[in-house]
């Protein structure tokens, strides 16, 4: 084992955790908008989410991955940037997961606040703005945050099919060389935990604060 | 006409239960409305259609001028115009007192943060609770909730007020901090419905007593038909609160 190999597991480390901070803010941003959209009083937009989600949990993330780095050439695109393939098919997969965690999140929110804020005056996006989501995002914090594990962990996919260089391409790249699985998978797989534990914690930790608050 | 609400032949159903079977009655400006009966009897129905949280199947509603059996009619006037006080508060969790109290007033009317905050020291004062501006709801026992929810209200400068039952969820000395601030706007002049289950409340304040059973008016008069009723379910209903 020597520095060089060590190096470039981190600079892999470094693609990981690049891809799920990308990965967990255009999700993010567009997991909102499905969470908006999929309780949405017209009830076209809202089946139409509906459907992108189902068909979203029901298709691999490799396939996902495969379908966002070949699609745009089969369509006559240029060659593809791999950083902006896997972050397009993770925004695509992130966004269907945390719209539905954050629209569990948003109905969780007693409908008599509703009531509330609308017999004051508020129209719907007032409500929504104002009432609804303070209180239906702090409820979204620890799944969110349980989430972002997911994501780290999913980046890995990338690997296969994208050639971006994260962790588990490194470490796939090593082991070619080497003929040494079980250094560089197992180095690979304790920086994967070196990422995610922290945030698993972190999850536990805002779960329990928020069940002391609500009693 | 000077009917702040006026009923007429109101009809509602949920599903196949026929909740409000041509109800009428109006209530003046500047009067106190109780309406009592037993539960199911339609009271709360009648109340929240008068906020457009129901709408009617028929007959007419005009509350502050609005026609509310209109399915068409924009709610956002009706909204300012009318108060509304549930049972459960409903407070805001997630603001303190102070800016429960300001939020409708910047949100809806646009105002600046200060005159907003005049206001909600104003409403605050009223319901007793100025010293409370920075707490939030859940250090708040269910009387201080309720009043904070009435100062809400009123911050919105309703002509109308409705009360759901606002006391039926506090014990009986927390019922009377919020029954007196009740009895207070009420001499304030505000013009007021509630379905209530304190009889002595009113008895002593409500200007007008609307009693409903299965879904219509059955007897309805000034409070003194709390003391002679000439309906025999009324005089039942009485006795079993007496």
């Amino acid at each position: 084992m020597n520095t060089q190999y060590i190096g470039s597991l981190l600079q892999g480390l470094w693609g990981t955790v690049l891809l799920s901070l990308l990965s967990f803010l255009f999700g993010g941003l567009f997991g909102l908008l499905i969470a908006l959209a999929r309780i949405s009083p017209v009830r076209a937009v809202a089946e139409a989410t509906r459907i992108y989600i189902q068909f979203m949990q029901g298709m691999p993330l490799l396939v996902l991955m495969g379908l966002c780095f070949y699609g745009p050439s089969l369509l006559g695109a240029q060659t593809v940037n791999a950083l902006f393939a896997a972050t397009l098919a993770m925004t695509f997969y992130a966004g269907a997961y945390l719209g539905e965690i954050w629209r569990g999140c948003l109905q969780a929110v007693p409908r008599s606040q509703w009531e509330a804020a609308e017999c004051l005056g508020f129209s719907r996006w007032q409500r929504m703005r104002k009432v609804i989501l303070p209180q239906g995002l702090r409820l979204a914090t620890p799944p969110t945050v349980g989430f972002m594990v997911q994501i780290v962990k999913n980046t890995s996919v990338a690997s296969l099919v994208v050639g971006f260089t994260e962790l588990s391409y490194n470490a796939k790249v090593l082991n070619n060389t080497t003929f040494q699985p079980f250094l560089y998978f197992g180095l690979a797989g304790l920086m994967y935990f070196a990422v995610c534990y922290p945030l698993s914690r972190q999850a536990r930790k805002l779960e329990r604060k928020l069940n002391v608050s609500r009693r | 006409m000077s009917a702040v609400v006026e009923l007429k032949d109101v009809h509602k159903t949920f599903g196949t239960n026929h909740v409000l079977r041509g109800v009428s009655f109006a209530v003046e400006r500047g009067q106190v409305a109780a309406i009592i009966g037993q539960s199911g009897s339609g009271k709360s129905t009648a109340l929240r259609c008068m906020d457009r949280l129901e709408t009617i199947d028929r007959g007419k509603l005009h509350v502050c001028g609005h026609a509310l059996h209109d399915p068409k009619l924009d709610l956002k006037p009706l909204r300012r115009d009318v108060g509304i006080v549930f049972q459960s508060y409903n407070l805001f969790p997630h603001l303190t007192v102070e800016q429960n109290v300001t939020l409708a007033p910047r949100t809806v009317k646009g105002m600046p943060a200060s005159q907003a905050r005049e206001i909600a020291a104003t409403v605050l004062a009223k319901v007793g609770l100025q010293a409370k501006m920075s707490s939030y709801p859940e250090q708040l026992s269910g009387g201080q909730q309720q009043r904070v929810a009435i100062a809400r209200s009123l911050a919105m400068e309703p002509k109308l007020m409705l009360f759901d039952e606002v006391t039926s969820a506090l014990d009986p000395q927390l019922t009377g901090e919020v029954l007196r601030v009740m009895e207070q706007l009420a001499k304030d002049g505000m013009t007021m419905v509630l379905v209530t289950h304190e009889m002595a409340f009113a008895r002593n304040v409500a200007h007008k007593v609307v009693y409903m059973h299965d879904g219509k008016v059955h007897e309805s008069g000034s409070a003194d038909i709390l003391r002679r009723p000439s309906t025999p379910e009324l005089a039942q209903f009485i006795s079993a609160d007496a």
